[in-house]
């Protein structure tokens, strides 16, 4: 893999590539939103209203609201997930769609990009359906304020974007993926604060969570959504930047080495 | 139009091209022939830039590859060996699509896919969906897909494998059309008559090296006599001792059968005509008979 490690040659032309993958979703573009929106949705009304009852105020807040914020995180990171995993994967291996666009003045820096913008596109849009209904149940602080999930959700979006095409660069069949979601993506679910506060956790797990890409997602989306500015911005940033380009980069080696021996 | 220079590639231990030397004229069709595993393919990506070379030299329309694979890969089209046509999009969407990659404006594109689809024979099945098309349908779309920039040289790595005969047939009047057009054309087979039909010149691989190369027909004279008989049947063996050596200029049993090498075909199959028992077929030399005298009748892997 060393080999083929070097520094990403980024151009425009991943344009087409992000073009392709908007069109043909396009044309199932309603039944896609709502498949996206059903299973997140269903997780934050049935637990925020049903365990919510039961539940006295979470961090400070009504537990509904709580998972709404946990919820946007969460979703958008799923979104982008499936994306790079699933998605791309049938377009790389199984219907061979990189090949042919490779065959063009392209180069896999350009294809790859293609696919981690696409992916982030797709979890701004899922990100922002849950927002939407945050507003429609009027479970923000400030209006204002929740404007800034906009591009925090994108920011997530491009992080597991990032982090999900290493596993499809290294993965033979679609069983695969079924590792990542059982290693990666369950216990950061789990040991984030979606669902409940990472200060519930022991402290062991508490300073594992801190360096979890889903916990820089909360702590910028939770506060937002209560409606005041998060603490660090920076570094939560920067760590959701780092996590995606690092992935970027060396999905980007991994599928060099797949692909172009 | 394309210059190869030494070429060679490895993998791991294993050298797939070694020392490949190549040149194709502008407007040339180029045959590149060779058993499965004798470095084709791998030279066809190493055309392209897809895969860099361990050593040597090559120029696209005076363009050095890998160094400058893009602007190379703007004058060349592709035709895989496997299809890969996008499923999601309908037959005018590939090509629109595939515009795209090159850089095309979406209006530029729009006014080739008319001619594209037609040079396809696919002008009702516009807006079909790439499942409904038939397998000969598939590869002449996946040829017009390779034209939408309007190349100088075409690829085609056996673009006519698993295709039935009429749409092979389909298939070489669109590649002589565009010879005709004054396309270079380097194209890999595994079928003797579709390089003997299209190919100006050829060259046959073996274990990453060129075994021969020239024109198809001065290939048979110079490799192969005239004619052939096959012979088979009850009491073969017994014919090859007593007939073969004196009948034939070069005679080889295969399995069941003989291949009796000759430039008087009359005399041989006077001689069958005495024993009833024995079958034949009597044929003028073709490209197969050089191929397989060259690179041997063991079985490939």
């Amino acid at each position: 893999m060393i080999k083929h490690l070097r520094f990403p040659q980024l151009s425009w032309r991943f344009i087409p590539v992000w073009q392709r993958n908007y069109l043909v979703w396009k044309k199932l573009a309603i039944p896609s939103i709502l498949g996206n929106l059903a299973d997140p949705m269903l997780y934050m009304l049935g637990l925020g209203f049903g365990l919510g009852s039961l539940l006295p105020d979470v961090g400070g807040m009504p537990y509904l609201n709580f998972l709404a914020a946990g919820t946007v995180a969460y979703s958008t990171m799923n979104a982008a997930t499936f994306e790079v995993l699933y998605s791309s994967f049938s377009r790389m291996h199984v219907q061979r769609t990189w090949d042919a666009i490779l065959n063009a003045p392209m180069t896999l820096d350009d294809v790859m990009l293609g696919e981690l913008t696409w992916a982030t596109s797709k979890s701004l849009l899922s990100g922002v359906a849950i927002l939407a209904v945050i507003w429609g149940l009027g479970l923000f602080g400030n209006f204002w304020m929740t404007l800034w999930i906009i591009p925090v959700v994108a920011l997530v979006g491009f992080c597991f974007g990032g982090m999900g095409l290493v596993m499809n660069a290294v993965s033979p069949s679609y069983d695969f993926f079924l590792y990542y979601f059982t290693l990666v993506i369950t216990p950061m679910v789990l040991l984030c604060g979606v669902f409940f506060p990472v200060s519930q956790l022991p402290p062991l797990l508490q300073s594992v969570s801190a360096w979890l890409p889903l916990s820089h997602a909360i702590d910028l989306a939770r506060p937002l959504v209560v409606g005041r500015m998060p603490d660090s911005v920076a570094l939560h940033v920067t760590a959701l930047l780092i996590y995606g380009s690092l992935g970027y980069v060396i999905a980007l080696a991994l599928t060099r080495k797949r692909l172009l021996k | 139009m394309l210059k190869v220079r030494g070429l060679t590639k490895k993998y791991g231990d294993t050298e797939v091209v070694r020392g490949l030397d190549l040149s194709v004229r502008r407007g040339e069709c180029f045959g590149l022939l060779g058993p499965n595993g004798a470095g084709k393919t791998t030279t066809l990506r190493l055309l392209l830039g897809l895969t860099e070379p361990d050593s040597g030299s090559i120029e696209i329309a005076g363009i050095a590859v890998p160094q400058q694979a893009r602007a190379a890969r703007m004058k060349v089209g592709i035709v895989p060996q496997m299809d890969n046509l996008d499923p999601d999009f309908s037959v005018r969407e590939n090509l629109l699509a595939y515009g795209r990659y090159f850089g095309m404006s979406r209006a530029a594109v729009t006014a080739r896919v008319p001619m594209l689809l037609d040079f396809a024979g696919l002008a009702s099945k516009a807006d079909a969906q790439i499942t409904q098309l038939s397998g000969g349908m598939k590869r002449r779309l996946t040829l017009a897909r390779a034209l939408v920039h309007d190349p100088d040289i075409l690829f085609l790595d056996e673009p006519t494998t698993g295709l039935d005969p009429q749409a092979r047939h389909l298939i070489w009047q669109g590649l002589r059309r565009l010879i005709a057009e004054g396309k270079t054309i380097v194209l890999t087979t595994h079928f003797m008559d579709e390089a003997e039909r299209l190919a100006d010149r050829l060259a046959i691989l073996d274990h990453g090296r060129m075994v021969v190369e020239g024109a198809p027909r001065a290939l048979i004279e110079a490799h192969i006599e005239p004619a052939v008989v096959e012979v088979f049947g009850d009491g073969l063996a017994n014919w090859t001792r007593t007939h073969a050596a004196t009948l034939c200029l070069r005679h080889e049993t295969v399995g069941e059968t003989l291949f009796c090498y000759t430039g008087t075909p009359d005399s041989v199959i006077d001689a069958l005509k005495r024993v009833p028992a024995l079958r034949y077929i009597h044929r003028p030399s073709n490209l197969e008979d050089v191929f397989l005298k060259l690179t041997g009748r063991d079985l490939r892997d």
